[in-house]
């Protein structure tokens, strides 16, 4: 058995008694590995000292990479490869270019961000997801905690820790692949 | 969660600030007196030679365009430009400043009626701010009357009676066609009794919106009862469909007609884009300002960022407005609408307001409002807003002065002063009513969710 795919499950009916479990169990010092819930809770990314997301930066720089191509793009072809008249303007002028820019800036923003959300989340195409407790999807909050990164606690301190937050019932749960 | 009590906030309109409201009064004054002095002395020398070149294409393709049936150059010689140009600057400087002031009034009420219409909770403690700015209303509607009785014939070219006598000098095609708009039912060239009507009605209507939604948002202090809410709901309501129609109409009749000839479909979405993004920014400058002086408890970062997203998306309208405006005009090149923008670009001094609007109310915002922290912090709100009030300034000025002075008009002590002069009266009528009601309405019935607010 491999020691980096086993877990140890805390099983939660309610989101206040879940949100006290998280803090408790950070509290004394054990690393949580993330926690799955049947539907948003307000706060938990706070409890769980998430830092906030640097996707904006990603979107801002792929926005830009948008502007920039499309720019280029437009100037190259209709100032230089293949220049024609429309309306009487220069060749390359930029308020016709505008609404291509916007578009592209969008686009590339968009699609990169979701790209880049993708990669980071680990849900790349061909990745099964990790099913913890298959009751998460429906009406049961789930902590989960990576024995390999919490060394110091036996599995037993664990359990224990999460009966004291209130888990309903605490399991293991081992990852062959 | 830490708890928050709603206590009850009175604004004290200090004597300390109050003086400072007095000095700014004072310094427009000053400023005004002397830029009034210096156009008087020195009028219409100060174009440079660089700009001559631009000047003549653009006063020539503007003379081709106004001479329809005969006389060529009516415009430069005629009675139609009949004042001096230090008068019509003058009358120009005082137009874009009511304007623009206007505009900061109608949006207070219009801010409000948006959060009823919508239903809207996490702004439930800062609306005595925009109410207080609506106070202007009256003042406003009572300036705009008189001041275009005094300025209609330098700033209102189509007021001119002889546009409209047939086979006469200074006929006019086109300005004829647009006649009943103007003086409908009485003859053309008379008194214009419609377009006068519109404006009694427009400022008449709003101020009664304003007293109803007014009365109810105090009457709710003193009686915790949602019914007022519920009155407050509907009367927006109605209010914005009004207001929706209304605000075009006035941009045509206010400014738009300004430049008779010309005409945008868009301007009047162009002018409310500008009115609203300028009240925004407003809005949001007096609430930042409030909670550094340690008013408004319940605002926190969250509504601050709230104010700065309004801020922000609707500078990126306003450009989007701005530039579906400037595209097709430019694209089509029919003379009649380009004109405008010749007047506007290509006149040397406008030439550099033109540009500085593009960069002052979409490059600087869209940037510095780009990230979360910067809508969140007093700093950069009070850094940007700023940003936005002064370009919009230059956007009404843009829209108001080159139709009026032609390549004569500049941007010095006369307009500055008239800018501070009103300033200083709006900060009056606006704090004073903001100390004489509660600041926070503890009884709206979404104060709760307010203060709960959390994005």
């Amino acid at each position: 058995m491999n020691a980096d795919k086993h877990f140890i499950l805390g099983v939660f009916n309610d989101e206040d008694v879940l949100m006290d479990a998280v803090k408790k169990v950070r509290g004394s010092g054990v690393r949580i590995h993330e926690v799955f819930t049947p539907f948003p809770v307000h706060g938990l990314d706070e409890a769980l000292g998430y830092r906030r997301t640097r996707l904006p930066i990603a979107a801002f720089l792929f926005g830009l990479t948008g502007t920039t191509l499309a720019l280029v793009m437009q100037i190259w072809m209709l100032g230089y490869d293949w220049p024609m008249i429309i309306g009487g303007k220069n060749f390359a002028s930029l308020p016709p270019f505008i609404p291509v820019t916007f578009e592209l800036t969008v686009l590339l923003s968009a699609l990169g961000m979701v790209a880049t959300f993708l990669i980071v989340s680990d849900m790349k195409p061909y990745k099964w997801p990790r099913q913890f407790d298959v009751r998460s999807t429906d009406d049961k909050h789930v902590i989960a905690i990576d024995l390999a990164v919490n060394r110091g606690k036996s599995k037993d301190d664990l359990a224990r820790l999460l009966r004291e937050a209130g888990a309903e019932e605490v399991n293991e749960k081992n990852f062959e692949d | 969660m830490a708890h928050i009590t709603v206590e009850d906030e009175r604004y004290q309109f200090t004597p300390q600030l109050k003086k400072k409201v007095y000095y700014l009064l004072g310094a427009g004054i000053v400023l005004f007196i002397l830029g009034l002095v210096l156009a008087m002395t020195g009028g219409g020398h100060h174009e440079d030679a660089g700009g001559h070149a631009a000047l003549s294409v653009s006063k020539e393709m503007v003379a081709s365009l106004q001479d329809h049936a005969s006389a060529p150059h009516a415009e430069d010689g005629g009675e139609h430009h009949g004042s001096s140009a230090w008068l019509k600057r003058t009358w120009a400087a005082l137009w874009t400043n009511n304007m623009y002031f206007v505009g900061l009034a109608i949006i207070g009420l219009f801010f409000v009626a948006v959060q009823y219409a919508a239903q809207a909770g996490w702004s439930a403690g800062i609306l005595r701010v925009p109410l207080a700015m609506a106070q202007w209303l009256p003042i406003a509607g009572i300036l705009t009357l008189i001041l275009w009785f005094l300025v209609r014939h330098d700033v209102f070219h189509w007021t001119h009676a002889d546009l409209y006598v047939e086979n006469g000098a200074g006929f006019d095609e086109i300005i004829n066609g647009k006649a009943p708009y103007f003086f409908w039912p009485l003859a053309a060239g008379s008194f214009p009794l419609f377009y006068i009507l519109r404006m009694v009605l427009f400022f008449g209507l709003w101020y009664w919106f304003l007293i109803q939604i007014r009365k109810n948002m105090l009457a709710e202090d003193l009686d915790p009862s949602t019914s007022y809410w519920f009155r407050n709901r509907s009367l927006s309501a109605w209010f914005l469909v009004f207001f929706a129609v209304s605000s075009s109409v006035a941009a045509w009749d206010w400014i738009m007609s300004i430049d008779t000839h010309w005409f945008s479909t868009m301007f009047g979405w162009y002018v409310f884009s500008s009115w609203w993004v300028t009240g925004l920014a407003f809005i949001t400058l007096i609430v930042a300002n409030l909670k550094s002086a340690g008013y408004l408890k319940i605002v926190n970062a969250n509504h601050l960022h709230d104010l700065g997203k309004f801020v922000f998306a609707f500078s990126i309208f306003w450009t989007y407005i701005w530039f579906g405006q400037f595209l097709l005009i430019y694209y089509a090149n029919i003379p009649e609408e380009t004109v405008y923008f010749i007047e506007r670009m290509r006149t040397s001094p406008y030439a550099w307001i033109f540009y500085a609007n593009l960069i002052l109310n979409f490059v600087l915002p869209f940037l510095l409002f780009m990230t979360r922290d910067s809508k969140r912090h007093l700093s950069t709100l009070k850094l940007v807003c700023p940003i936005v009030l002064i370009g919009h300034w230059f956007d009404f000025y843009n829209m108001v002065t080159p139709a009026v002075m032609q390549e004569q008009g500049g941007v010095g002590f006369l307009e500055i002063g008239a800018t501070l002069i009103f300033l200083a009266a709006f900060f009056l009528v606006m704090f004073n009513t903001l100390a004489r009601m509660p600041l926070i309405g503890r009884n709206h019935p979404m104060l709760e969710e307010s203060l709960h607010h959390h994005i």
